[in-house]
């Protein structure tokens, strides 16, 4: 029991010489440490949130957003479709989108059979492997066809704009020039984001909760003015809210969308600030087809549902770029021209959570944890000298050891430190000394049996692991259990806790049992006072 | 050089005779934390609860209720103030406004905007808001891993001890939760989830003080064979006494130090652990122990099990030769 080979030493000798390597940087400042050669290791552990100061975001899309959204893509394919069908185009009627499916009825019976046909290739697979479409088609009655996006359609169609919106969204907040973003899906429908140390969130936030989604239509001038303030609009035509108060009765179809802006600018007009765009190839000669074919008639730059203004085209605009002009102050001319240029968002995105820390605080917060930290670590390491003596010396030489094991492995596997998380690593102090009382106690007791000092000692290590084992065991699983269920400030507590446990077990039975092995081989004394 | 020992050696302390008046006691614990969680509720913090919390910095200590005045009139709904570790900062807790991001942002303008008229230094040190969604799943996560501990940790000392061992340890366990729940509803302290990682890590450690006193219990089943139930009880948990109260201070003087040192977000999280050890410690030595005896445990339960196969085909020749 008490007899190490020279291997297990060195073994032991090693591994500390690692977690002060590793843990090293910690103790130096930040320059201090990206200025290490390369040869050793320079990293410093991750602090949280809540330690640096920082905004957390959660984002969720609505499910039913990217149906609606799929179906009124569904829609203009559907037409299309009818258009360009084999055997030339399709009559139809009552083309209509109810109750998730987009459904028309063909007026010729003799075309249904080449309708359904026309609407089966229009279907694309859903994965790879799997005989799954995304679209089904159905009669409905003799004449009548519906077209159903497919439910693995619609998953597979959500996890896409998921993946795009991360993208759309790392965009956006790289041009805020943030350092170090977290952007990252969680679940089907989430987003979470994390940005450390900014000052102002609410740029953040606005910026991420904007679809950007443009068009531009032209103004219905035939409108009933009076019919519109009812919220009531001509066939074919739409009533859209003005941003600054007000409606505007656009055409239902758009003469051209964002998706293909390349680029926008801030910049000035006669001293005010506007936002300049430009097309791509493609987008730009349309625009300049659709400004052609509208010489004189005013259009509608609409914003996510909201006219921005509604200019006349004097001119057909042949270059592909051109010019947004509203009620903008410079700053939200520049938030708008970063929502056009990073793109619209697939899908609506709602904040369902956001948890923002001043850096003062964040400071303070560690401020205090490092204290704790270290005045618990002292008194605990008295309170073990006063009890113990000797053996004690030798649980406190284990729990700094500890300390500093937790310290390298956290730094090591790239963990963050929270708040919560320091707490653990207080905690983790009071609690690593158990296993050292429980063989000292034990000690204690065969000593006073009547035992000798050695195999005291060795019955007291012996008996005393069992309950050790029990007690990690019964804790580890505590703590997967909060790092499986836990959110934020748990995982975090979790994580310390584990690493926590296990290097305190190391430290606590291995190292000492060492250290006392060493001194019994050193001094060979008969007796100890315990 | 003279060494500290909080329990003298060989103590005798006749713990089980106390088990009736510990038990009752227990239990009426249990039901006055049950009843005090009933009647006057947790109080939930933003994550639970869901909703728009703002932490408040000031310069000199503010009265909270001019303060809470100021709060309402900014049109957001009533505020719940609290200081928040010291007197000087203080959490405004507010209801969720209807609609999208943009109604949060203009409450929390409104409230900041409210506040610096009357208090030019304030700072705001952090803004929490939370949906309704949200804070649901948090408290159904949150319940859902505190039972989840208690069953697993359960089930691991059934298959290390006994089935008794495991009914024992789990009821110890609801004691040390509802009594810490319990202390949460009386203080009116709030609970958040840190407080859910500190009931969850109660749950841990009031187990290391059950388990090594139920070690010691088998030890000694198996030591002593004949020895009357109640007497082997007893005389376990005064050997492991000192070892639990050692171990109990320690943990209490580093708790101790988060709670008088560790800032005011650490508050709450250390004061539940303070009182977490502490029941814990009682729980292991009054609750779980005695529950053993009422559960039939006997020295037969180990031996039975873990002598080998050959062992019991032996003895049940003999017992069998010596029927004949």
């Amino acid at each position: 029991m008490l007899d190490f080979p020279p291997w297990k030493i060195w073994a032991i000798a090693l591994t500390v010489l690692a977690a002060a390597i590793f843990a090293a940087p910690n103790f130096l400042s930040e320059e201090q440490a990206a200025g290490l050669p390369s040869a050793v290791p320079s990293k410093q552990l991750n602090l949280g949130l809540d330690l640096r100061g920082g905004s957390h975001i959660l984002l969720e899309a609505d499910p039913a957003d990217v149906k609606k959204a799929r179906l009124e893509v569904l829609e203009e394919v559907v037409r299309q479709g009818l258009r360009e069908a084999n055997g030339g185009a399709i009559p139809y009627m009552d083309l209509s989108v109810a109750n998730g499916a987009v459904s028309f009825s063909v007026r010729n019976p003799a075309d249904v059979d080449r309708a359904v046909e026309t609407m089966r290739g229009l279907s694309q697979p859903v994965g790879q492997l799997s005989a799954q479409r995304d679209i089904e088609v159905n009669l409905a009655d003799s004449t009548r066809v519906s077209v159903r996006p497919s439910a693995a359609g619609i998953t597979a169609e959500t996890d896409r704009a998921m993946s795009q919106a991360v993208e759309v969204i790392r965009r956006r907040i790289d041009e805020l020039g943030t350092r170090e973003p977290t952007i990252i899906r969680q679940g089907e429908t989430r987003i979470v984001v994390q940005v450390p140390g900014l000052q102002d969130p609410e740029q953040l936030k606005s910026l991420l909760g904007k679809t950007a989604k443009l068009e531009f239509k032209l103004v219905d001038t035939d409108a009933d003015a009076a019919e519109a303030a009812q919220g009531r609009a001509p066939p074919g035509s739409q009533v859209v809210p003005n941003a600054d108060g007000g409606v505007l009765v656009v055409k239902r179809r758009a003469l051209i969308t964002g998706d293909q802006l390349v680029d926008s600018q801030p910049t000035f007009q006669d001293g005010m600030p506007v936002v300049s765009f430009r097309f791509d190839g493609v987008g730009g000669k349309r625009f300049a087809k659709a400004t052609q074919d509208n010489v004189g008639k005013p259009f509608a730059i609409i914003l996510d549902g909201q006219v921005i203004s509604a200019p006349r085209i004097n001119e057909p605009i042949l270059g592909g770029s051109g010019i947004i002009s509203g009620n903008f102050t410079t700053e939200s001319a520049n938030q708008l021209a970063i929502l056009l240029r990073s793109g619209k968002l697939p899908v609506e995105l709602k904040v369902i959570e956001e948890r923002t820390v001043g850096p003062d605080l964040g400071a303070d917060s560690i401020r205090a944890g490092a204290i704790a930290s270290v005045l618990a670590t002292l008194f605990v390491a008295i309170f073990m000298l006063m009890t113990y003596g000797r053996f004690g010396l030798y649980s406190v030489a284990a729990l700094l050891l500890n300390a500093l094991l937790i310290f390298a492995v956290m730094t090591g596997i790239g963990a963050t430190l929270t708040l919560p998380g320091i707490a653990g690593f207080v905690l983790t102090i009071g609690a690593a000394v158990d296993a050292n009382v429980l063989i000292n106690e034990r000690i204690r007791e065969e000593l006073r049996r009547g035992k000798p000092l050695v195999p005291a000692i060795e019955t007291g290590y012996k008996e005393a692991s069992r309950a050790i084992f029990d007690a990690n065991v019964t804790n580890v699983i505590a703590a997967v259990i909060m790092f499986w269920f836990g959110s934020g400030p748990i995982k975090g507590f979790a994580v310390v806790l584990t690493i926590g446990i296990i290097t305190s077990v190391f430290t606590a039975v291995t190292v000492t049992r060492l250290m006392v092995s060493l001194w019994l081989r050193a001094k060979r004394p008969q007796t100890v006072v315990l | 050089m003279k060494l500290l020992k909080i329990i003298p050696d060989n103590t005798n302390i006749p713990f089980l005779k106390w088990r009736n008046v510990a038990i009752w006691f227990s239990f009426a614990l249990i039901a006055a934390s049950i009843a005090l969680v009933a009647i006057r509720g947790l109080n939930f913090g933003v994550d639970f609860a869901g909703g728009l919390m703002m932490e408040v910095r000031f310069e000199q200590p503010v009265e909270l209720d001019e303060l809470r005045e100021t709060v309402n009139t900014a049109g957001a709904g009533d505020g719940n103030l609290q200081t928040f570790g010291d007197p000087r900062t203080v959490a405004i807790r507010l209801p969720l406004p209807p609609g999208d991001d943009a109604a949060v942002q203009a409450v929390v303008k409104q409230v900041q905007d409210k506040i610096r008229v009357t208090h030019k230094d304030a700072e705001f040190r952090r803004v929490e808001t939370v949906s309704g969604k949200v804070s649901g799943e948090l408290i159904r996560d949150g319940a859902l891993a505190m039972l989840l501990a208690m069953i697993a940790i359960s089930i691991y000392i059934w298959f290390r001890f006994e089935w008794q061992f495991g009914v024992g340890a789990l009821f110890a366990l609801v004691h040390d939760v509802t009594l810490t729940l319990g202390f949460f509803a009386l203080t009116q302290l709030e609970f958040d989830l840190n407080i859910v990682a500190a009931i969850l890590t109660i749950i841990g450690y009031s187990l290391n003080d059950t388990i090594v006193v139920y070690d010691r219990i088998r030890e000694n089943l198996r030591k002593y064979r004949k020895m009357d139930m109640a007497e082997l009880l007893n005389l376990s948990i005064n050997e492991t006494l000192s070892r639990t109260i050692v171990t109990s201070v320690s943990m209490m003087i580093a708790l101790g130090t988060l709670v008088v040192l560790g800032g005011s977000v650490l508050f709450g999280f250390s004061v539940a652990m303070l009182l977490g050890i502490f029941v814990g410690t009682f729980s292991s030595i009054f609750v779980g122990a005695p529950l053993l005896l009422w559960l039939g445990v006997t020295s037969d339960s180990f031996v039975a099990n873990e002598a080998s196969a050959e062992d019991r085909v032996k003895a049940k020749k003999a017992a069998e030769r010596g029927q004949v």
